[in-house]
């Protein structure tokens, strides 16, 4: 029998007798990320596409809704912080090994660039959108005409953005189930497909509600094969890893992993979308909350069993 | 069901007004945070104490503001009991001073409605109290029927109060329930106790036998020291204990003894010595009396003997006995503390203190020292009054070997009865808690329910403050003066403990009590001081110093009057014993009666479904003292009860799994206790740590956390020498549902 | 200069002293602590092994909370001590949730607090305040650069192991064994 105990009653705060030094705001800080990356990123792909015209949904309409969540995502992590009023010392430097920081600065940019880029289609959306003040419809104008700079700028940064939401958890060496190359894809992809699926139930033409719906198709595809990939990456790691994978296949996260995240998540959705394309009729809004909820569940299921494994010894 | 004189009174029912005091602006306790994160520095002052946590009195340097805060406690370079570092629960000394548990204010029983209750009262309510009831004791049966339980340092105050009335009941738990046996047997052979600290030279031993001894859990910090040192010099240690216990992990040889079976194993190594003739020959030719009588006594006692007793293998047992014979003469059989373990203790510990003749280990360098202490003179005082009566004369004939008064044997005379002259009517409890440390609790209770008038001086309400007559809160050795320390050593030294920080609350230091006690007894004559610094300070003006130096030093170290600390090469010596030599056969037992060599008697064993119950020290406690202490409950706030894996396996226990357990007698624990599931107990025992299960809810941290081991001791083998109480003889079984409520519903 | 600690696990005896002379010395909150004694026991009785160590963090050299640190609080200090600023420390939780040791916990007062080495006594030229107490003498505390140092010469007479090494942060944390 091998027994290891603490005889010195250790018991941190939010460190023993397990690490959750981070509750629902990081999961959720990154998930908001991660959509609001999705569909900024679909907005300028499209824009440079010059589907301007094709997808208005996704290139004027969804990204509205995108400050909101960077907003609420930011005030997510500012709640996460032990030490509120020094939030602001994260912008004093940019440490390039932080994906913390990064990610921080990454949010300062991406949050204004899409507030003017939806404040640039403001008026196309409301005709009766007043702005008041002349130099603002001058600033309007200076933005349209530089669109397509600022779209370059915007898909640059959602893909960061997109990858800062699973490189940050897959920087930490020390959880071994964030500790996989697969997380960031994984991430990234989902992220993608959350965008995807807030755009095509948005979506009033059912042209553009179609591909969405296809293009999310493809995504779980690739979630799934990721996930796969990532557990037998872990299988075939150390015992460490091998145990961080346990706790997914028998062990406390099972079965909301396998049941919501998955299943609810990936595989429904999934169905749903395949039955649409052979011309089933299926409200688009099931599989696209579907999807949102699996994604959102992906999220807070690896924040928190990724804290719960941990290097023995 | 007869009505009690003296129900249990939870401190929790007195006034409130107590606890208005207790505001202190940093809050420890609490776990509160620290306002300012500064590192303290200049303005903390030191001043020098020594450790009252436990009895190895270390000598250190407190370390606080004028605010009265105190920052930490470290250890004094000079001081030989410690070298500058105390051990966790003198560094966490601190929690002491900071626990809001505390007693905050005199208390005095009454009854109100028809109900008990303390009520708050003043030091002269309280102490007036305390005298008139002792005056009426003293008028109506004699003042020798009032005793004194003590354990701490005030007690020495308390004792000469006593005295001063003409009793000399003076009476503390570290004989009886301790290291009686072992002083018993010490003396009866070599004319010579062993005391405090233990005089065994362990940093220069080549091999360290350990019988029972837990150091590294019992944490008494020269030992520990010493024994780390010895490990470095690659010293053997060979260990024996039925548990693996952390000194058996630092054991070249552990010996995984069947329990209660050690004086065979004793008789076994005896006997191998002796027909190998391994033993030192000059050395028990020159100093021993009644070798060949051992010899002839011992001569079937061979290992395979003890095998079939002990369950340790004859090569083993060989083995260790050549392991010591090759480091002789620097060997130790280690003497042990807490012997009190089977009833036949005296004649084990005749058997260890055998063992070390035959190794010469006895005044030879890396066996036994010759310790020294500076002894400071009393006061000048008249000389106090004779008793007319003792202990002894409730039962005459009875316990003539032991050398100080026997604990349980004040509470059987207590209890009444008609063929005893002497019952005692009064107890004076200081620094003691006795319903944690006396086995056998029905007993004491009856006992405290027979007396006239019981007063208990306590730091904390612990439960035996809740059946006294009047509480006298002390304030703790962080805010007072004691009488020094003059313990021995290898070189006399004494130590100076002194307020560091004001009292907290309304506490008193025991000198002011008494002070103030003989006053209100019209014993002025007997404490003729002023104050307790004029006191210290014409004793050390005695022995050339000074208390303004020793408040520099804390801890001064005089020459030794003589270079004897170990025996010169042949030299002559006279032992205090009637012989004249170290006694392998004891005149003194003989003619009590006794066997003058120990012969091995066997101990009942556990009973199907039940288990030995063990127990012994966290290193991070000091018996049920500290359980309430915020920064040792910080690093253990409850015993666990170790369980080996057959075991648990048996009855499907899970770790952590809280279980009930009830002894013997039927007698329940009022608290569970978790299972820890380990291998380093045995199949027949369970393990836990002594102190725990407090059951006064004015404890908040310690209250119902864990179990006490001593509610479990109902059967009491006792030492028919010295009357030892050996508390290794209960079994328990395992209760999964709260036995305690079922009795209620039926 | 790069400071290490040794700790003789033959000596260890897990009394925890370490911990409470780190919690005055350091004004460490009651419920926290920056050290902290694992016991490991392996074999079946009476065939037992049993170590014991006091933990606490690694120092490490390639320590991966300094690296994730967003705004540079936790930082190498003279030594190779690694430190946090208190006020420069946002309480993120980046630092907690990359260390492989658990070693560091959030202060009541927000920041992140840990081991510090006790820099403020070794810049006076004191030890560490758990070295200081051990009643074992098992702890080593100085330079590993160098070679008279107590560290460097208990490391070259005795064998011993790192925490978790293939977390690659090169703990400076040796357990004598
Ligand atoms: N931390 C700490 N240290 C202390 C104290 C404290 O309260 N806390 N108290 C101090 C005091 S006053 C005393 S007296 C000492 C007591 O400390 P010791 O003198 O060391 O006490 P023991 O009863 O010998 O120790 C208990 C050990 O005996 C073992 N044991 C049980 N049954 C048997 C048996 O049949 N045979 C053998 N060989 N071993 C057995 C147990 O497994 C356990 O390891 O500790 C002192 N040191
Ligand atoms: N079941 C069981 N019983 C045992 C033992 C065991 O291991 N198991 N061990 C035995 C041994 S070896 C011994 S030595 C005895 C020890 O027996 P005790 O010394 O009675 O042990 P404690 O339980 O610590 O009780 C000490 C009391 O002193 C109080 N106190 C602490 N500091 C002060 C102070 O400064 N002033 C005053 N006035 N009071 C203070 C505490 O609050 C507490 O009430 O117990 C013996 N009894
Ligand atoms: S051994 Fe520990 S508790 Fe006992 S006196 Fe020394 S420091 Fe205090
Ligand atoms: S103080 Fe020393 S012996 Fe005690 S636990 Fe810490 S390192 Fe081990
Ligand atoms: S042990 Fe942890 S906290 Fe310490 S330096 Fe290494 S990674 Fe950082
Ligand atoms: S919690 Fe503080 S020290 Fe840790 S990474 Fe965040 S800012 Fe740095
Ligand atoms: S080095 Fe100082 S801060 Fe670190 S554990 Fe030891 S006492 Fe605490
Ligand atoms: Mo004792």
């Amino acid at each position: 029998m091998m027994e290891e105990i603490i005889t010195s009653g250790r018991m941190n705060y939010k460190i023993d007798p397990q690490l959750h030094i981070w509750g629902w705001e990081i999961p959720l800080y990154l998930f908001l990320g991660g959509l609001a990356a999705g569909i900024l990123y679909f907005a300028s792909y499209y824009y440079l596409r010059g589907k301007e015209k094709d997808m208005p949904t996704a290139i004027k309409l969804a990204p509205m809704i995108t400050p909101i969540l960077l907003v609420i995502g930011l005030v997510a992590l500012l709640l996460d912080l032990n030490h509120k009023p020094y939030f602001w010392k994260l912008y004093t430097t940019i440490k390039l090994e932080s994906p913390m920081s990064w990610g921080a600065w990454t949010l300062m940019v991406v949050t204004p660039v899409s507030i003017i880029w939806s404040a640039s289609y403001l008026r196309e959306i409301f005709p009766n959108w007043d702005w008041k003040f002349k130099w603002l419809y001058a600033l309007e104008s200076y933005f349209i005409r530089n669109r397509k700079s600022l779209a370059w700028i915007m898909i640059f940064f959602s893909v960061i953005l997109g990858i800062y939401t699973g490189i940050l958890l897959s920087a930490f060496n020390a959880r071994p189930l964030w500790n996989t190359s697969i997380l960031g894809p994984l991430f990234l992809v989902s992220g993608l497909s959350a965008g995807a699926a807030t755009i095509m139930m948005m979506s009033k033409d059912k042209l553009e509600r179609n591909m969405f719906s296809r293009m999310d198709l493809v995504l779980i595809g690739i979630e799934i094969f990721l996930v796969i990939h990532m557990f037998m990456g872990f299988l075939a790691s150390s015992q460490v890893q091998i145990e961080a994978a346990q706790l997914f296949l028998g062990g406390p996260y099972t079965l909301p992993f396998w049941t919501i995240a998955v299943f609810t998540g990936m595989i429904l959705p999934g169905i749903l979308e395949f039955l649409e394309i052979r011309g089933r009729h299926i409200p688009a809004y099931i599989p696209g909350l579907l999807i949102l909820i699996g994604n959102i569940s992906l999220r807070f299921i690896i924040v928190y069993a990724g804290q719960a494994s941990r290097y023995l010894y | 069901m007869r009505s009690n004189r003296r129900d249990f009174i939870k401190i929790s029912s007195m006034g409130i007004g107590g606890a208005a005091v207790a505001a202190p602006a940093f809050n420890w306790a609490e776990g509160a945070i620290k306002a300012d994160n500064k590192k303290p520095g200049a303005e903390y002052k030191r001043t020098s104490t020594y450790c009252e946590i436990c009895f190895w009195k270390c000598a250190g340097w407190v370390y606080s503001n004028d605010e009265g805060h105190i920052w930490k406690i470290e250890g004094n370079a000079d001081d030989p009991h410690c070298n500058g570092r105390l051990c966790p629960r003198g560094t966490g000394g601190v929690g002491m001073y900071n626990d809001t548990d505390r007693l905050k204010t005199p208390l005095i029983r009454k009854t109100k409605n028809g109900k008990q209750v303390f009520e708050e009262a003043t030091w002269d309510e309280a102490l007036d109290v305390v005298a008139e009831n002792l005056k009426k004791i003293a008028n109506e049966h004699g003042p020798e029927c009032v005793a004194l339980f003590t354990h701490g340092s005030g007690g020495k105050f308390f004792g000469d109060l006593l005295k001063a009335t003409g009793s000399t009941n003076i009476t503390a738990p570290s004989f009886a329930q301790c290291r009686g046996p072992r002083e018993t047997a010490f003396l009866a052979t070599y004319g010579e106790i062993i005391a405090s600290p233990e005089f065994t030279d362990i940093r220069d031993t080549k091999c360290l036998v350990l019988i029972g001894s837990h150091l590294g859990e019992n944490m008494h910090n020269g030992q520990v020291q010493e024994m780390s040192e010895a490990i470095d010099k690659g010293a053997t240690i060979i260990t024996v204990d039925p548990r693996y216990s952390t000194a058996a992990s630092k054991s070249k040889h552990w010996l995984p003894i069947k329990p209660a079976t050690d004086l065979a194993l004793l008789l076994a190594w005896i006997n191998v010595l002796i027909t190998e003739e391994w033993y030192d020959k000059d050395y028990v030719e020159r100093y021993t009396y009644g070798f060949d009588q051992l010899k002839n006594h011992v001569q079937s006692f061979t290992p395979e003997w003890a095998y079939g007793i002990t369950t340790l293998a004859p090569e083993m047992i060989r083995e260790t006995a050549k392991e010591m014979a090759n480091a002789s003469p620097a060997v130790i059989v280690h003497p042990g503390r807490h012997v009190t373990w089977y009833g036949d203790d005296t004649q084990r510990l005749r058997a260890v203190a055998i063992l070390n003749a035959l190794l010469g280990s006895w005044g030879r360098k890396g066996g036994f020292y010759s310790p020294e202490k500076k002894s400071l003179p009393s006061y000048p005082h008249p000389e106090f009054p004779k008793p007319k009566r003792t202990w002894r004369d409730a039962h005459p004939g009875k316990y003539n070997l032991a050398l100080e008064v026997v604990s349980n044997d004040i509470c059987d005379s207590t209890i009444p009865s008609p063929d005893r002259a002497c019952n005692f009517k009064g107890w004076i409890v200081n620094g003691t808690n006795l319903i944690s440390t006396l086995p056998d609790l029905n007993n004491t209770l009856e006992a405290i329910q027979n007396l006239e008038f019981m007063v208990v001086i306590d730091t904390m309400p612990m439960e035996i403050t809740g059946y006294a007559d009047v509480v006298l809160p002390e304030c703790t050795y962080l805010e007072r003066y004691d009488y020094c320390r003059t313990d021995q050593h290898r070189e006399p030294n004494i130590a100076l403990r002194m307020p560091a920080v004001e009292p907290k609350y309304n506490t008193k230091p025991s000198w002011w009590m008494v002070k103030k006690l003989a006053s209100k007894m019209e014993l002025d004559d007997f404490f003729p001081w002023k104050d307790v610094e004029e006191l210290l300070d014409w004793q050390l003006n005695q022995v050339g110093s000074s208390l303004e130096e020793m408040k520099r030093l804390g801890v001064k170290k005089f020459p030794r009057e003589y270079d004897d600390l170990y025996f010169f090469k042949n030299q002559e010596v006279e032992f205090n014993t009637n012989t004249g030599k170290i006694e392998l056969y004891s005149t003194d037992l003989a003619a009590e009666g006794f066997d003058p060599m120990p012969v091995y008697t066997k101990h009942k064993e556990p009973p199907p479904g039940f288990y030995r119950l063990n127990y012994g020290r966290s290193p991070a406690h000091t018996f049920s003292r500290t359980a309430n202490n915020p920064n040792l409950t910080d690093l253990v706030d409850e015993n666990v009860l170790w369980v080996n894996p057959q075991v648990a396996k048996d009855w499907s226990l899970k770790n952590g799994q809280p279980i009930w357990l009830e002894n013997q007698d039927g007698v329940k624990s009022k608290f569970p206790i978790k299972v820890r599931i380990t291998e380093r107990i045995r199949f027949d025992s369970v393990y836990m740590v002594h102190g725990f299960g407090h059951s006064n809810k004015k404890l908040s941290r310690a209250y119902g956390k864990g179990v006490s081991d001593s509610e479990l001791i109902t059967k009491v083998l006792l030492d028919p020498v010295m009357g030892g109480t050996g508390m290794r003889g209960n079994f328990v079984t395992f209760k999964l549902e709260n036995p305690n409520e079922e009795e209620v519903m039926s | 200069m790069r400071y290490a600690m040794a700790i003789d696990t033959k000596k260890c005896v897990g009394c925890a002293d370490c911990v409470v002379a780190c919690q005055t010395e350091n004004n460490v909150p009651i419920g926290h602590c920056r050290d902290w004694i694992v016991e490991n026991t392996a074999g079946t009785y009476p065939q037992l092994e049993l170590e014991i160590r006091s933990e606490r963090c690694n120092h490490c050299k390639n320590s991966p909370c300094v690296r994730c640190c967003p705004t540079g609080a936790s930082h190498y200090s003279e030594g190779g001590i690694v430190l946090v600023t208190g006020d420069d420390c946002i309480g993120c939780g980046a630092c907690i949730a990359s260390c492989p040791y658990d070693a560091r916990y959030p202060h009541p007062e927000g920041y992140v607090d840990k081991c510090t080495f006790c820099d403020h006594r070794v810049k006076n030229g004191q030890k560490p305040a758990c070295v200081d107490v051990c009643p074992t003498h098992c702890m080593y505390f100085g330079d590993l650069d160098d070679p008279n140092s107590e560290v460097s010469n208990i490391l070259k007479k005795r064998k011993y192991k790192r925490l978790i090494p293939e977390a690659g942060t090169d703990p400076q944390l040796y357990f004598l064994i």
